[in-house]
């Protein structure tokens, strides 16, 4: 516990006298205060990742909001944070094309999304269809690929090993993902049919 | 003319009873009950419903005892400031004794509501066990239990009429092998006074805030397939997922349910198919508000609403996107109360959608609104009678809303019939609330929360004292107050004098001097719950007004001027006050600290019950 009160008088330094310290004193307050805030940082301290240091002193239950909202709210407030900063990118190679690209795969909360936004950054490929036919009426993969769609989504996983997109679901392969590769068509149909 | 109370017994007890049955308010039956013996009997053995403001007042037997037929008990635990952290987290409030009390004396208990009380498993399998005409079970801010004593809950309810389908076999076996009525009778009495378990009819489940810990995932398909009588339920405290094809199938077989709150976990198609099993809805708590873009979701959503004919109130709405929003813009006419403190949405968004809520009554937001918000809202919202506005980003060093005293002050005048404000804000005048209060004086409850401790009206850096007198000698009917900003003992000597109805008040860095702390207790004749946190508030205007205390339910200070020696005299002079000690660090017991040793957390409150038996280590009863 910290308490600078005596210690600060008797304290060298090369400031000028009369510069403060960070912490801005509360007057009225007596000294109790200050071990409260120190309560207040172990209470808060699961939220610890939010990297922002208090420029003053926080006491504790104030300002008076219920722990409940603060609790929910700041969990979620920091969720939000840290799928800003950090993101999920992944390179997105086309067979043909002349370079790749790279998609964030943390916006998206659906293989939807995903296909929707990979149809429009390679425009005029249906690579959409395959997959939403797959996951509606044979989630198992049986079926054939059908013959309008040319192309397939694949992506290479963990273990290195390159899976079809779409069979598992949208957590696991966000998390499982380390790249993505649009394969031609004839390639792929190897991977639609069941041995 | 008779002579004394003779009277009385001119009537039956009937009569008596019916004449009472009119009166509503609690403190007009205690009156009655002063009347004369006879009135006294007759009000304790009709009385119906029992409030209990404080848990540690009264002896559960002892209330039990006086009240034989009550049918609905509310009962209050820890003390307000136990929702920012301020009480230690063991310190009581246990539902446990009153629980059993009620489970012994009262069997045909039928509404249950507990208040910032410990409700552990077992009270919940309790009372699951105990009343067979159970309908109505709420906990609001409570603590304790998990999501597995819901389940025992749901697993006892009952919709069946009269026996079970075990009593019913039996009958029949017994109808087909004798032959007179008498066995028949004899067979369906001692069934029914078996010791079946079942909730008969649990109209009500109202979690309000409560911490719930998530043990039982499942515990909704407790609920059995007979079970149909639910009226409202309002899960939107749980935090894990909830399994929507088993809750579509409860909903889809209650069709009386009218308030359906769920909680923050359900993705929003879910959600969407889940209402369209209830178009009858009138209060709705939705899930999260947002999602990608999907057109089919979007009209999905849009119809759904657009079906509930009779919906009256929204909540939930966690997280809103703007894209979302517009889909429920169908409802918005209907609304008389919203609750969008959950949802991050931004002004421009904020306001379209509110601004279509013509008959709006009560508003709950963020102070995402911002003034430009609360204006629209001012203007369009002509029945605002209550407006709770939230801080975002209460500990944020660098605000960047522009939510001002202006707000505030556009919505007293535009709103005629408001009377209840709570407003969090970070900047304040004497002259904003002093129009306020002229504006207003039909407040009854003015809450203001200045976020920065000893904030000065930032204009003329004086104190708020002038503003805050304003407010209480303008609004004569003002029952509950919260301070704030830079205060000093003028502004108590004001509210001492005017607040005649003040029943609670909540003081926080404020004041200089004793003084302040007496002019409240010599003053506000109907004070029953003061608040304070650190002030310089001390033992000379406790000890001079210490019969004050005992009109009052509670007293709470914390970080304030009082000593040890204060409390002991209090304590000895006054033995139907509680003197509680809140101290937690402390290892040595209250004995051997001496009498100038200054009290952290103090809590006094009235009761007939003595001290009480289960403080933890960090509470001394004086």
């Amino acid at each position: 516990m910290e308490d600078h009160d005596n210690l600060k008088a008797t304290e060298l330094t090369l400031g000028l006298p009369g510069t403060d310290a960070l912490e801005k004193p509360t007057p009225a307050a007596p000294n109790v205060n200050k071990r409260s805030k120190e309560e207040e940082e172990e209470c808060c301290g699961f939220t610890g990742s939010s990297g922002r240091p208090a420029a003053k002193a926080q006491v504790v239950g104030w300002p008076p909001v219920r722990s409940y909202r603060v609790n929910s709210f700041r969990e979620r407030k920091m969720e939000k944070k840290e799928e800003d900063t950090t993101g999920i990118y992944v390179k997105v190679s086309m067979d043909g094309a002349p370079y790749l690209r790279k998609v964030d795969l943390g916006v998206y909360n659906s293989y939807k999304g995903l296909t929707d936004a990979l149809d429009a950054m390679f425009k005029g490929f249906s690579l959409g269809k395959q997959i939403i036919q797959r996951q509606a009426h044979d989630p198992h993969g049986v079926a054939e690929g059908g013959d309008e769609s040319e192309h397939a989504i694949t992506y290479e996983d963990k273990d290195g090993d390159w899976m079809l997109v779409g069979d598992v679901p949208w957590e696991m392969f966000v998390s499982s993902c380390k790249r993505l590769r649009i394969m031609k068509g004839c390639e792929a149909r190897g991977l639609t049919t069941s041995p | 003319m008779v002579r004394g109370f003779g009277w009385a017994a001119a009537f039956p007890d009937e009569v008596w009873e019916h004449v009472f049955s009119f009166l509503a308010a609690d403190a007009d039956r205690n009156a009655v009950a002063l009347v004369c013996r006879a009135w006294h009997r007759i009000e304790r053995r009709s009385r119906r419903r029992v409030f209990v403001g404080n848990c540690y007042a009264v002896a559960p037997a002892a209330a039990v005892r006086r009240f034989p037929e009550v049918r609905a008990a509310a009962i209050k635990g820890k003390p307000h400031f136990a929702d920012f952290n301020l009480v230690p987290t063991d310190w009581g409030g246990g539902a446990e004794a009153w629980v059993e009390a009620m489970a012994e004396g009262w069997p045909h208990l039928e509404e249950l509501r507990l208040k910032r009380m410990v409700v552990s498993d077992d009270c919940l399998e309790l009372i699951a066990r105990s009343f067979k005409n159970f309908g109505v079970l709420s906990l609001v801010s409570c603590d304790g239990f998990s999501t597995a004593g819901l389940a025992a809950i749901a697993a006892n309810c009952r919709s069946s009429p009269v026996h079970t389908s075990v009593g019913l076999e039996v009958a029949i076996l017994v109808s087909v092998a004798s032959e007179g009525v008498n066995e028949l009778s004899l067979v369906y009495l001692l069934l029914s006074s078996a010791d079946i378990p079942y909730l008969r009819n649990l109209r009500e489940l109202d979690l309000h805030e409560n911490e719930v810990e998530d043990n039982c995932l499942n515990w909704i398909s407790h609920f059995p397939e007979s079970f149909t009588s639910l009226v409202s339920l309002n899960i939107a405290c749980l935090e894990g997922d909830v399994n929507t094809s088993v809750l579509e199938c409860l909903i889809s077989r209650c069709p009386n349910l009218k308030t359906l709150r769920l909680n923050h976990a359900m993705p929003l198609e879910k959600l969407v198919s889940l209402l369209q099993r209830a178009p009858q809805l009138v209060d709705v708590g939705t899930s999260k508000f947002s999602a990608d873009h999907h057109p089919e979701l979007f009209s999905k959503l849009e119809s759904t609403f657009a079906g509930f004919k009779h919906l009256k109130s929204l909540s939930g709405i966690w997280e809103a996107g703007p894209t979302y929003l517009p889909a429920i813009y169908s409802v918005c006419e209907s609304l008389t109360s919203l609750n969008l403190c959950y949802a991050t949405i931004q002004s421009p968004e904020l306001l379209k959608f509110v601004s279509r809520c013509k008959n709006l009554q009560r508003l709950w937001v963020m102070d995402l609104i911002e003034d430009n918000g609360l204006i629209a809202v001012a203007a369009s919202c002509k029945l605002l009678q209550e407006l709770r506005v939230f801080p975002s980003d209460p500990y944020g060093v660098a605000p960047p809303i522009s939510l001002t005293e202006h707000g505030l002050v556009a919505i007293s005048a535009g709103c005629l019939m408001l009377h209840s404000v709570l407003y969090f804000c970070r900047q304040m005048t004497n002259a904003a609330l002093l129009t306020i209060a002229n504006n207003r004086p039909n407040l009854t409850c003015f809450r203001l929360c200045i976020i920065e401790p000893h904030t000065p009206d930032y204009i003329s850096q004086e104190p708020l004292d002038a503003g805050f007198s304003a407010i209480v000698e303008s609004c004569k009917d003002l029952r509950r107050l919260s301070l704030s900003g830079l205060l000093t003992d003028r502004v108590f000597k004001s509210i001492g004098a005017s607040a005649n109805r003040l029943e609670m008040l909540s003081v926080a860095f404020a004041g200089d001097s004793d003084a302040g702390l007496h002019y409240i207790l010599s003053g506000c004749k109907n004070l029953r719950k003061l608040e304070i946190r650190d002030c310089p508030f001390g033992d000379k205007a406790l000890l001079d007004n210490a019969s004050k205390l005992e009109t009052m339910r509670s007293l709470w200070m914390s970080s304030c001027s009082v000593t040890l020696g204060a409390c002991r005299q209090l304590a000895l002079k006054m033995p139907r006050l509680n003197v509680e000690v809140i101290d937690e660090r402390r290892g040595r017991p209250l004995e051997s600290w001496p009498d100038d040793f200054p009290v952290e957390k103090l809590y006094i409150y009235r009761t007939v019950a003595g001290p009480r038996s289960d403080t933890p280590p960090c509470v001394w009863t004086v």
